[in-house]
């Protein structure tokens, strides 16, 4: 029987101490806990937070314990009915600059966590929480633009005194600029050739002395994933309001956002927060000598009542209000104050200076969608998806004086109202309206629920197939049935160590690698009893058995792991969390299944030459 | 183990039986279709569990009253949780409507939320496009990898046999009407890969024994490679089914179907990779000399790493 070094067992040894080590973490149940952070991200937490915390908490009966991290203060709490008095407690005490959030701390100790050994993370499904996969209007996002640039080619060929007939955007979203003559067409061409290098060729189109302005491709993917980007920003601050830990903000494929947030229990706030599809116009009021084509009358936001006629010229669009506060003026008034950013402040302020003592409206465009019933061509009555627009005035304000890159609205009634306009003045900068596609959202009972069924799940089929091969292959079972559950130990471990997200299919997955891993002791027990049927000595047996197996057990692997790794690569949710387990169980089953039955084989037979039969 | 089972005897009926199983299937599919789960057709789903048993019909005046027309109504694992869907509905706010209507009709009673699911439409045929991509790689990268590890033949065998998986299983569900959602997906996925590895062992060995000397023809040689692997067959499909039913048992309704697919899988992975994969070595006219190049090249198969 070939021999099996030293360096071996030292390699197998260590690699199932490390396993056992990283797979610890997951054995300490998480602390429901209520973490509390200041409002803006670069305040870290201080004394005087935590002693505001501890003030509160002195009047409640609740056990805690509270700890300070550099990003907040965590209150561990002993049951989540706790955790969720010491929330309310704590939310309605605290203030408005700081943010409370409901947390499950681990309770990792600290030698594990100080190498860096954490629990696995767990899915929406066994967690409870939100999924929502949200669509950004790219096509918006490039008319928005479009308008801005008309707007801006308008101002400035009047300001070269060139006469334009009309300029509009088209359908298709190019722009359209019409001239009366010959002459006054070439010398607006070449001034927008030189100032609009953005634009597709030459400014020519199908129509006589018109010049059509298309954007080229590569700018057109530049306004797109920079209305994403913005999405993003503004999706991340209206999260942080929600108060969620570890909330998950990012980009999926080209037009989408995907946001989690865990353990949320009210998803319908979450959805009205984060679904304030919304953005801004500011205009200037319309004037009584304002042509009737070039204004629109919009109502007043939450009141009835005629409303005010707004030009239809937008100075700037809600992507360039860089920040909007509520705060106090000299006189103790409400106010809120707006930072624009650069672009945006130019803008406001050539459309200004001329207008002082006029006033400046700023709509609020909401998206909303709906669904519609229609009949189609075969009678059947199909939904139709209809998105509609609602435009309303949050503010219509006085002009004081030419308006640059940050100015202040006053004049208002309450410090609730100037926080209102504040807030929505911050949720409009959203440089294109989204729509959610997709919702999942998962109770914190059925949470609990799934965490049970797949953990006594697992439990029932490892038993049956323990029982199972301890039955048929007596110690070579022993062999096998210790290979299975360091199997499952190594394959937490991975999880843990790369910090996959563990979700119910995922749990599937480790089942049915308990399942399929016997596989590979199965090949390599009926290959040893092939050979002692055939008349080899037991010792010889177990060397060809093993030998003999391994190319199989390979290739059988193998092709299952491209499986695996297709559908990580090309499959979402449900289907990535089943494949990431799959994947490392087959790997882990591997090296269990074959180097580790292999070394407790020999420990038991590898010292007796003149064995006559083997138990298996 | 030992066993002398003469397999290639049924050979022919097996072919038809399979012949028939896949008419039937495909028969199914194009006429029923599949009974697509939210995933794939979009639309609303809520999940309400009650702290007594539900009146489903009292659940389903109110919503009519309501105007939801098309609601589906029924319970889900017990009489207490209750499952609402809305195929094909368009809008991302039924599912909180519904739970305010129905909370506020039923006054008095705690209804806990399970579950809300929404899928636009867009993004149902999407998951659609994206499953069968990776059906289609997984089969062609799997292909590739035993035409090069074994021989074309090989290759072209393990493909039919899991074709055949995949349409049976799919007539399946079709024919007796099972949700079809994304787990079902992966786990049709996981039977390509299950059934894959029974075909792989069994070819393995027809491998092994083409290259011994033997004066048995490709037949004869099947029929024993199938015996001396059968053990090992039969306990890795109990195993694996022992843990599927523990998983369709205990793994909760979410799982379910999940592990139903595979349950179906499984056997037909372990019949197929008997009589398709070998039955196609045999059609497709295998002997010796197909791995004779090979041998030259590579003398001993037990070299490789």
């Amino acid at each position: 029987m070939k021999r099996y070094g030293t360096w071996k067992y030292l390699l197998i040894i260590s690699i199932l101490c490390i396993g056992i080590i990283y797979a610890l973490p997951n054995l300490y149940a998480p602390d429901p806990a209520v973490q509390v952070s200041y409002n803006s991200s670069s305040q870290s937490p201080d004394s005087n937070l935590t002693e505001r915390i501890e003030t509160i908490l002195a009047d409640g009966d609740s056990e805690t314990r509270i700890e300070t991290t550099d990003d907040y203060v965590l209150i561990r709490t002993g049951s989540s009915d706790d955790q969720l008095k010491v929330k309310s407690a704590l939310s309605n005490n605290l203030g408005g600059d700081v943010i409370v959030a409901l947390n499950l701390a681990p309770t990792t100790p600290q030698w594990l966590s100080n190498i860096g050994a954490e629990p696995m993370k767990l899915g929406l499904d066994l967690r409870g929480g939100v999924h929502f996969l949200m669509e950004v209007d790219t096509a918006a996002a490039i008319k928005n633009r479009q308008n801005g640039t008309l707007q801006d080619i308008k101002r400035r060929l009047r300001e070269e005194k060139i006469r334009y007939s009309g300029a509009f955007v088209e359908e298709d979203l190019s722009i359209s600029v019409k001239f009366q003559s010959e002459a006054v067409f070439s010398e607006a061409k070449d001034f927008i050739e030189d100032n609009y290098s953005q634009f597709l060729g030459s400014p020519d189109s199908k129509e006589p002395l018109t010049i059509s302005l298309v954007l080229a491709e590569l700018e057109i993917d530049q306004i797109k994933s920079d209305a994403i980007d913005q999405n993003l920003t503004t999706l991340r601050n209206r999260v942080n309001e929600l108060g969620v830990s570890e909330p998950i903000v990012q980009r999926q494929g080209k037009t989408r956002i995907v946001v989690q947030l865990p353990g949320i229990q009210d998803t319908a706030e979450a959805k009205k927060i984060l679904g304030k599809t919304a953005t801004l116009e500011f205009h200037l009021e319309a004037q009584l000598d304002t042509p009737r084509t070039r204004k629109t009358n919009y109502p007043f936001k939450g009141q009835q009542g005629p409303g005010a006629d707004l030009q239809d010229a937008v100075i700037l669009g809600g992507d360039q209000v860089a920040t909007a506060q509520a705060s106090f003026d000299e006189n103790g008034l409400p106010q809120v104050n707006i930072t624009l950013d650069g672009q945006g402040g130019g803008r406001m302020h050539r459309a200004t200076r001329g207008s002082i003592g006029k006033r400046l409206g700023v709509l609020f465009v909401e998206q909303k969608t709906r669904t519609k019933y229609q009949i189609d061509d075969s009678g059947k009555q199909v939904p139709v998806l209809e998105t509609y627009e609602i435009k309303e005035i949050i503010s219509l304000a006085t002009i004081r004086a030419a308006l640059g890159t940050t100015f202040r609205i006053t004049g208002l009634d309450s410090p609730s109202e100037s926080s209102e306009l504040a807030l929505l003045l911050r949720a409009g900068a959203l440089a294109a309206p989204m729509r959610f596609v997709e919702e999942r959202t998962v109770g914190p009972s059925l949470g609990a629920d799934n965490i049970d069924a797949g953990i006594l799940s697992m439990e029932l089929g490892m038993a049956l197939v323990l029982l199972f091969i301890l039955i048929y292959y007596r110690v070579f079972g022993i062999a096998a049935s210790l290979a299975l559950s360091f199997n499952i130990v190594l394959l937490i471990a991975v999880m843990s160590i790369l910090s996959a997200t563990l979700t119910l299919p995922g749990i599937a997955g480790i089942v049915l690698t308990v399942g399929m891993a016997v596989d590979a002791n199965v090949l390599i027990f009926s290959r040893i009893r092939e050979e002692l049927a055939r008349g080899r000595k037991p010792l010889d047996a177990i060397d060809a058995g093993y030998d003999r197996a391994f190319l199989t057990i390979w290739d059988a692997n193998f092709t299952t792991l491209i499986v695996a790794v297709v559908l990580y690569s090309l499959g979402t949710g449900a289907i990535k969390g089943f494949s990431i387990t799959l994947m490392i169980g087959i790997i882990t089953s591997m090296f269990t299944a074959i180097m580790g039955t292999r070394a407790f084989i020999n420990l038991v037979y590898g010292s007796k030459k003149d064995l006559s039969r083997l138990s298996i | 183990m030992i066993f002398n089972v003469d397999f290639m005897a049924w050979r022919k009926p097996a072919l038809v039986v399979s012949s028939i199983l896949i008419l039937i299937s495909v028969t199914s599919l194009v006429f029923k279709e599949l009974n697509y789960g939210l995933d794939f057709t979009g639309g609303t789903l809520v999940e309400l569990s009650y702290p007594e048993s539900a009146d489903l019909n009292s659940i389903r005046s109110t919503l009519k009253t309501a105007g939801y027309s098309g609601a589906q109504v029924a319970n889900f694992g017990s009489n207490q949780e209750v499952l609402i869907k809305l195929p094909g509905s368009l809008s991302d706010t039924l599912g909180a409507e519904i739970i305010t209507l129905l909370k506020s009709n039923a006054a008095g009673t705690e209804i806990d939320l399970r579950r809300i699911e929404y899928v636009g439409p867009q993004i149902g045929d999407e998951l659609r496009d994206d499953g069968g991509l990776a059906m289609i790689l997984a089969l062609a990268f799997m292909m590739l990898y035993i035409a090069f590890r074994f021989q074309s033949m090989f290759a072209g065998a393990a493909v039919t046999a899991l074709v055949h998986d995949v349409i049976v299983v799919l007539g399946i569900f079709s024919f007796f009407e099972f949700d079809f959602d994304l787990t079902v997906l992966a786990a049709l996925l996981a039977v390509i890969g299950y059934s894959l590895n029974d075909t792989i062992v069994v070819s393995d060995r027809i491998r092994e024994n083409l290259r011994s000397e033997t004066d048995e023809n490709t037949t004869e040689l099947i029929n024993t490679s199938l015996n001396q692997t059968l053990g090992r067959t039969i306990i890795t499909s109990l195993t694996t089914l022992l843990v599927l039913f523990s998983l369709y048992l205990m793994g909760g309704e979410l799982i379910k179907n999940f592990a139903l697919a595979l349950i179906f899988g499984v056997i037909v992975g372990t019949y197929s990779s008997i009589y398709i994969a070998s039955n196609a070595l045999i059609m497709m006219g295998l002997t010796k000399d197909h791995l004779k190049v090979e041998d030259a090249e590579n003398p001993d198969p037990y070299d490789l790493p």
